[in-house]
């Protein structure tokens, strides 16, 4: 079953500012934030009040559409503070961490020997459900389901990604048991997309194994499901990112929900990038200002560049990513930007843009548009970065018009925001192609899923 | 430093009022914007639409600046036929660029004049910003008209081009038909005198018509159209020493510029193939119908029947139309085969239409326009495929 999966269609990001391999450990954190936005749709019904202590593991909050879906502190302390926002929507649940976590036991689960009632029940309980992401929708998976297949990348080609054969090595066994857990939840396969390096994933058992070669987004788990066996209508696939089932694992095999992990912090304006071993909802500024940074004028992200969201010096470790990305902000003017010849940017075309003479070169991006937001005009250029086997553009504009017969004809089943990344970031009209297909997906879902 | 502060605070200062528009699409001229992402795509490449259009300006000014000489060239060479034996050493003259300046120019300032009078006026009144869409248009429009239109009419065509043409469909990036296009055939249909015969191509020729040493300036088509063989070398046909609308007489240039827009990726190479390969086949096919003797020398369609296929490519506007109009993309095709069928068909009716329209012996703008509003039946189909494609998959797992 296993197949080799080669990319054509894409463009690989060079930029400054990768992570050196090498590890260091992040002074803890002493406050840990938590911000429900992070997960997708979901209502979040509060277990804790302020003021409360909490284990490490133990429940936050809850999904008021779906109770069993359980989120869990990822350290042991004092929940200090409930932010909330307009419509008293929570914003950020702030955390006061102890010296040492307390955890909440679980206790071992023998992934190879259990049943899949035992492991659903034991992911739900422990705060482990919500790394399980499903498509159509893009959003957490719904325990109800049943998934055809589920899905892993275990390669990243986004921009200054994390290197996942770095950060993951060591890591076997977790990883072993958390596919071997996942694996039961389907009757189909789980399949494992890697690179031609050594990765952790090579000699796992459970998983269907497949090389991904190629210029990006090939590691995107959704070009690999495209490739693979594409989302029908009616069917439910699952992915999970490979950082997430360590945390998986780890709980599996010593009953504790661990939130550590290996992240890079990369971009141009880190003096020195490089990997750190923090914690989920950590303070960014414990590894920030450890590697440095070369200007005051900086965008951090949590994420990689393409699909990260903003945060800032003081901000936190989002729940999903393993990479803190900083680059300049671009807040400012350029002189005849629109027609001077460009050598330092970035460019798809040859329109006195001369990256094409440097395809080596590692650029240096900064955060402005580039250009005013206009209608589209352009065509055809998405394609060319596109790998999936349907029609971007045409896509994007019924999402806009907000036609879901065409949406539905056209594949919305199969994509996710991540998969419109490319196309975004060579968009000449600077339209915000993963925001609309973003509304076009809860659009979806809420009329049809 | 100054000058860049100076300008951010006015711009502050116009924000939310009306004028915002209007001194935001001169800011930008100046300075790219300081907006910066905020969320999905951090980092954006450097192309933006302006870069884009100005592109196809740069494309666009060796045939502006031939046609400046060739419109001086063709007005004296009318008067004194002589200078046509050697073109090369008559044509790049102070003489010529001076009356080509004097024709041409008003042309140029009407045509951008007008036409961004009338996209800042929609955008103060519509609250958008001022797209970049008329920046090539208002340099296509000089381009396709016979030098001497009178520039009323030109204005009056601009105002009717960019409001139906393009405004009422919501402005750059909406539009169903070529704008530039839409100007050129409401001019053909309002105003033919102005339009078409053998009196308009060359700057003089309409009013000295009725005087003794009265010129003509037929174009090669006119002559074919008229089973006459036109006067002109093969060779005067690609370099472009030829009458015709201002800058679409040398095919040369417009290769040249074709080139250039293939290299930039700016230009759909797709389309401008098919297109060329479109007016072979029909090109081809005329050739045989004469040859198998179909058609005999006495019909009116004989001279541009029997004219060599590949004569089809390097006179009237053909080449121009194929580079320049056939590929704007708001207008074509969306997806990569489409754009096959689309050029295609633009070639090959183009071709027909020039051949068989018995007043006016040219097709390529019509041919274009008609394309135009099949495009979207085209894209329709092709998405089709992928579609049915989707669908079929579904069903075997369902069934």
């Amino acid at each position: 079953m296993s197949k080799d999966i080669k990319i054509k269609r894409g463009l690989t990001i060079k930029l400054k500012g990768e992570a050196e391999k090498t590890l260091s450990s992040a002074p803890r954190s002493r406050t840990f934030a938590i911000r429900p936005s992070e997960f997708h749709l979901v209502k979040p019904k509060m277990v804790l009040k302020e003021g409360e202590k909490v284990k490490a593991g133990e429940t936050l909050f809850y999904s008021k559409d779906n109770e069993a879906i359980k989120f869990v502190s990822p350290v042991s302390g004092t929940l200090t503070k409930i932010e909330r926002g307009a419509k008293r929507v929570i914003v950020q649940l702030t955390i006061e961490a102890d010296a040492q976590d307390d955890f909440k036991e679980f206790g071992p689960l023998n992934s190879g020997s259990s049943n899949p009632v035992e492991i659903k029940a034991r992911l739900l309980e422990s705060g482990c459900w919500p790394f399980i992401m499903q498509r159509p929708y893009a959003i957490i998976a719904d325990p109800e389901d049943e998934p055809r297949d589920i899905f892993i990348s275990g390669v990243s080609t986004a921009p200054l990604a994390n290197d996942l054969d770095f950060s993951l090595k060591g890591k076997e066994q977790q990883l072993q048991s958390a596919v071997t857990a996942l694996s039961k939840l389907t009757k189909g396969s789980l399949h494992v997309g890697v690179g031609k390096g050594e990765s952790p994933f090579k000699g796992l058992k459970d998983i269907v194994l497949h090389t991904v070669s190629g210029p990006h987004p090939a590691g995107n788990v959704g070009t690999q499901i495209n490739k693979i066996a594409p989302v029908n209508k009616n069917e439910v696939v699952w992915t999970v990112a490979p950082q997430d089932l360590v945390i998986i694992g780890d709980m599996l095999l010593t009953g504790k929900f661990n939130a550590e992990r290996t992240i890079a912090l990369v971009g141009s304006s880190v003096k020195t990038p490089k990997y750190y071993k923090t914690k989920i909802g950590a303070e960014v500024s414990t590894f920030l200002y450890d590697s440095g940074l070369d200007e005051e004028n900086v965008r951090v992200i949590n994420g990689d560049v393409l699909t990260g969201y903003k945060t800032s010096p003081k901000g936190f470790m989002g729940f999903y990513n393993n990479t803190v990305s900083v680059i300049p902000e671009g807040d400012d003017y350029e002189l005849f930007g629109w027609n001077k010849p460009v050598f330092d940017k970035i460019s798809t075309s040859r329109a006195l843009t001369f990256s094409w003479l440097t395809p080596n070169k590692k650029f240096e991006l900064d955060t402005n548009t580039n250009g005013e937001h206009r209608a589209f005009v352009v065509t055809g250029n998405y394609e060319e970065v596109f790998p999936l086997d349907m029609y971007p553009l045409q896509m994007l504009k019924a999402c806009m018009v907000k036609d879901l017969d065409a949406m539905e004809a056209l594949g919305m089943y199969e994509v996710a925001p991540e998969d419109f990344s490319l196309t975004e970031f060579i968009c000449v009209s600077k339209q915000p192609h993963q925001q609309i297909i973003r509304n076009g997906l809860d659009l979806m879902y809420k009329e049809i899923g | 430093m100054g000058l860049k502060q100076n300008l951010h605070k006015l711009k502050e200062k116009y924000k939310g009022t009306k004028m915002a528009p209007a001194f935001n699409a001169l800011h930008t001229f100046l300075y790219t914007p300081n907006e910066t992402t905020h969320s999905g795509s951090h980092v954006r490449v450097v192309d933006d639409l302006k870069r884009t259009m100005n592109t196809v300006i740069m494309a666009l000014v060796p045939c502006l600046l031939f046609g400046i000489f060739n419109a001086g060239y063709q007005h004296y060479a009318a008067i004194d036929n002589s200078l046509r034996l050697d073109p090369v050493a008559n044509f790049f003259t102070m003489d010529n660029f001076l009356m080509g300046c004097i024709t041409v120019l008003p042309l140029v300032i009407v045509s951008y004049g007008v036409g961004l009078l009338v996209e800042f006026i929609f955008a103060i009144i519509k609250k958008h910003e001022v797209e970049e869409g008329y920046l090539v248009t208002g340099m296509l429009v000089p381009l396709i008209v016979p030098v001497d239109i009178p520039l009323w009419m030109l204005a009056v065509a601009v105002i009717f081009g960019v409001v139906i043409g393009k405004e009422v469909f919501g402005g750059t990036g909406m539009n169903i038909l070529n704008p530039a296009l839409t100007i050129r055939a409401f001019l053909f249909f309002a105003y033919p005198t102005w339009m078409s015969g053998d009196k308009v191509w060359v700057h003089g020729a309409k009013e000295m018509a009725a005087q003794p040493d009265a010129i003509s300036g037929e174009t090669i088509l006119g002559s074919l159209a008229q089973n006459s063989e036109p006067i002109y070398s093969t060779w005067d046909m690609f370099w472009g020493f030829i009458p015709g609308s201002v800058g679409e007489t040398s095919t040369f240039l417009i290769l040249i510029g074709a080139l250039f827009l293939i290299f930039t990726k700016i230009g759909s190479w797709r389309i401008i193939l098919s297109t060329v390969l479109g007016a072979i086949a029909m090109g081809l096919i005329f050739n045989g119908v004469v040859n198998a003797g179909w058609i005999g020398e006495g019909s009116k369609f004989y001279g541009l029947m029997s004219e060599t296929w590949w004569h089809h490519l390097i006179i009237g506007g053909f080449a121009f139309g194929a580079v320049y109009m056939a590929t704007d993309p708001v207008t074509a095709s969306q997806t990569n085969k489409g754009k096959w069928i689309y050029g295609f068909l633009i070639g090959f009716l183009g071709i027909m239409i020039r051949v068989f329209n018995p007043a006016y012996p040219e097709g390529i703008m019509l041919a274009i326009l008609l394309m135009n509003v099949f495009a979207p039946t085209i894209d329709h189909y092709v998405v089709q495929g992928n579609i049915k494609r989707r669908m079929k998959r579904f069903k075997v797992k369902t069934a």
